[in-house]
């Protein structure tokens, strides 16, 4: 069409003037149309995406007040503070704690799940709703609702565990109790969702595969490990990815599991987003927060490339 | 966990403060009489103001309407006030803020209305505006003030075969903090099942609160970890609390069940906790009041009302304002929840002093807390990191309490966390 759009020019205008002008304009509509197309996902990319991370970067090397503002240029003053901070350390500990805790069990069940749902079963969108239930629930619903039951004294979950006869478990003083409490609250939430996802790819898989091992003689388990499991690795990657991502800068579950909102006494379920806004928002000092942002980000790359490396691995040997 | 909104809102108050730093300041438009409005009015806890009060402003202006939001905590309500003003927009025009993070604001007070008229002068107490004044200017309207009594369990007190009724209670609890402690070891020896105390954290907020300079000096330094007083009033609530606490922390869940189940026989009780008793433990009902106070008098809390220069009405906010920190309206919210008024002339005023509360058994809480509030000889300097450092002190408490560490090392922990603040 643009080339159609320039020989008509030249044919109907005889100034070489006006030529060498549209030839100029053709040329470069050629060049240029396909970038100003694809141009608005980078536009927008640039204002909420980039920019954010390094105008988070500018106030990191500064002495910043949340309120007051923009300080003293302070070098890397503030990632060397709070890299000797203690709380810092144990931030990513429970971070990375709650992830693993989070993201394993949660992806297990959601490929069990969606392979169960993805059988012949009478009711099919019923079934495949209900998993999606809790995700609907609103995140502050399911961090309140869950906080009171791992109330340690009178918490539904102790006072069941008592009848059994198994004593109080420390749901808001032992660490390893608290993050299981509040992976618990993860998995509720996000354990549909990622079925879905996963039952999608799964639906992708060519019926007649299984026909044909079914033909072979392959049971329903072995179906499952040598067909489902490998024709799913695509969508196992990227929730994996996703999972990564959120897991990593989990903030509302903490948050709410007590009522002060910091992480617990000792610091037992204090993410690196509820050190970031201990920092930035109750002690005011947005330079120390956005350097802790920072880190945030640098280690989600280095898991997020971990993971690359490991998952295109096992693509490459499973090709081979 | 939301996977994506998260990091945008991150992102996003990224933005929102380089907005607010770039300088977006809202203009206030002028008040025309009859265009309706609506205000909203940003609480937390009880602070009395009743839907038939916010009414009553309303027949008196009625180009304007009053929504009251209620934040759970007073931490909800400061970190939503830090992250709104540091936004540029989105706070109530009219916003409650309690004295322990005022000094805080204080800092900003360029974003704060001026609430000072001819009408405000000798309000209120002295040393109560004087919180709220910054250089002349007036940023927050005392509502309430704090003083505190103490609030008892009569039935535990008989099953302990001590003295259970107020005057008697009263009389027990006269002296300092170790006659309190030792009551309380009394108490435990009796083994009624029920606590003393609820926890060292709160008990803690009634000694920190007698002290002029606790945690920091006049100009600022942190003394915190350096002053005796400090350590001192640490080891010997904690010592205290091994036989007589309940170990539940202040305004949890299990904090909250165990008020509704009376778990504890005592309580410091600042006026305003009158409706927090009440409003948890309907069920529990031989709570009593006594007019006495360890090592005399204190004064725990207290909150101003607040009109940002964010908000679009800033002349009709610091008139609801003005009119709900008025002597009437505080002495209607005291006979609802007990807050206690900060204004001079509500104090002679028959409807203050004459009123009784039924459910502590009618305790005449009008003259008790008159003499509770004329106890308080100190007003304690409250700086900027104030509210951090208590937290540092307060996790420290919680984790001896909940038996993760023991005093000497939880101690250790605070001084690094409180250092940790420079």
């Amino acid at each position: 069409m643009i080339r159609r759009a320039v020989f008509r020019w030249s044919g109907k205008e005889g100034s070489p003037r006006r030529l060498a002008v549209s030839q100029q304009l053709g040329r470069w509509d050629v060049k240029l149309s396909p970038y100003l197309f694809v141009s608005p996902f980078f536009v927008l990319f640039a204002l909420v995406g980039l920019f954010p991370l390094v105008y988070t970067g500018w106030v990191s090397v500064h002495d910043w007040d949340l309120i007051g503002g923009e300080g003293a240029w302070v070098g890397l003053n503030n990632f060397t503070f709070v890299l000797q901070q203690r709380q810092f350390w144990i931030a990513l500990r429970n971070t990375l704690s709650i992830f693993l805790l989070s993201a394993i069990p949660q992806l297990i069940a959601a490929v069990t799940i969606a392979a169960v749902l993805d059988t012949n079963i009478r009711n099919k969108t019923f079934w495949r709703m209900s998993v999606l239930l809790p995700f609907i629930v609103m995140p502050v619903a399911v961090a309140l609702i869950f906080g009171s039951m791992f109330g340690e004294r009178y918490g539904l979950v102790n006072t069941t565990l008592a009848h059994i006869g198994v004593g109080p478990i420390l749901w808001h003083t032992d660490p390893l109790a608290s993050q299981v409490a509040i992976a618990t609250m993860v998995n509720f939430r996000w354990t549909g969702y990622n079925t879905l996802i996963l039952l999608a790819g799964m639906q992708a898989i060519p019926r007649d595969l299984y026909e044909s091992a079914a033909i072979d003689g392959a049971g329903l388990v072995r179906r499952f490990f040598w067909i489902t499991i490998p024709q799913l690795r695509p969508t196992v990657i990227f929730v994996i990815i996703t999972a990564t991502i959120g897991g990593l800068q989990i903030f509302d579950e903490p948050r709410l599991y007590d009522q002060i909102g910091l992480g617990g006494a000792d610091q037992q379920w204090m993410t690196m987003t509820i050190y970031l806004y201990k920092l930035g928002w109750t002690q005011l000092n947005f330079g120390r927060a956005a350097s802790v942002a920072w880190l945030l980000f640098l280690v989600i790359v280095v898991i997020g490339l971990a993971n690359l490396a490991i998952t295109r691995r096992i693509a490459s040997s499973e090709s081979a | 966990m939301n996977r994506f909104r998260k990091a945008g809102s991150i992102l996003g108050a990224t933005i929102a403060a380089a907005l607010a730093v770039s300088g977006c300041a809202t203009g206030s438009a002028p008040v025309t009489d009859n265009t309706p409005i609506t205000l909203t009015l940003a609480t937390f806890n009880k602070f009395g103001y009743s839907d038939a009060m916010l009414a009553q402003f309303h027949t008196l202006h009625p180009n304007i309407t009053v929504v009251q939001n209620i934040a759970a905590t007073s931490q909800a309500a400061q970190d939503n006030m830090f992250t709104k003003l540091a936004a540029g927009s989105g706070l109530g025009d009219v916003e409650a803020v309690e004295v322990d993070w005022m000094p805080k604001l204080k800092q900003y007070s360029n974003l704060f209305v001026d609430l000072s008229t001819s009408e405000t002068k000798g309000r209120w107490l002295d040393w109560k505006s004087a919180s709220a004044t910054v250089n002349g200017k007036l940023i927050g309207a005392g509502t309430d003030i704090g003083p505190e009594a103490i609030c008892y369990r009569s039935g535990p007190f008989v099953k302990a075969g001590l003295a259970s009724d107020p005057a008697g209670v009263a009389q027990l609890l006269t002296g300092d903090w170790n006659n309190y402690y030792a009551v309380g070891q009394q108490f435990a020896a009796k083994k009624t099942g029920t606590a003393w105390f609820d926890s060292a954290g709160a008990t803690f907020q009634g000694l920190a609160n007698q002290y002029q300079n606790f945690f920091e000096q006049n100009d600022g330094t942190v003394i915190a970890t350096t002053n005796p007083d400090v350590k001192a009033a640490f080891t010997s609530v904690l010592n205290a609390s091994a036989t007589s606490s309940a170990h539940l922390q202040e305004w949890g869940t299990d904090w909250n069940a165990g008020l509704a189940n009376g778990a504890w026989a005592t309580m410091l009780c600042p006026s305003w906790m009158l409706g927090v008793i009440s409003g948890t433990g309907p069920k529990v009902t031989d709570w009593k009041i006594a007019n006495v106070f360890p090592n005399g008098g204190g004064n725990w809390g207290g909150s101003f009302l607040t009109v940002p220069t964010q908000g679009k009405h800033t002349a009709a906010a610091k008139e609801l304002a003005l009119w709900l920190t008025a002597p009437e309206q505080q002495i209607a919210a005291f006979t609802t929840t007990g807050n206690y008024p900060s204004q001079v002339a509500a104090y002679t005023d028959p409807a203050l002093t004459g009123a009784k509360n039924p459910y502590f058994s009618n305790a005449p809480i009008g003259e008790i807390f008159a003499a509770r509030a004329k106890a308080v000889t100190v007003t304690p300097y409250k700086g900027v990191k104030y509210a951090a450092i208590m937290q540092a002190v307060q996790d420290g408490l919680t984790r001896v309490e909940s038996k993760k560490q023991s005093i000497d090392a939880s101690w250790a922990q605070v001084v690094s966390d409180i250092k940790a603040l420079s």
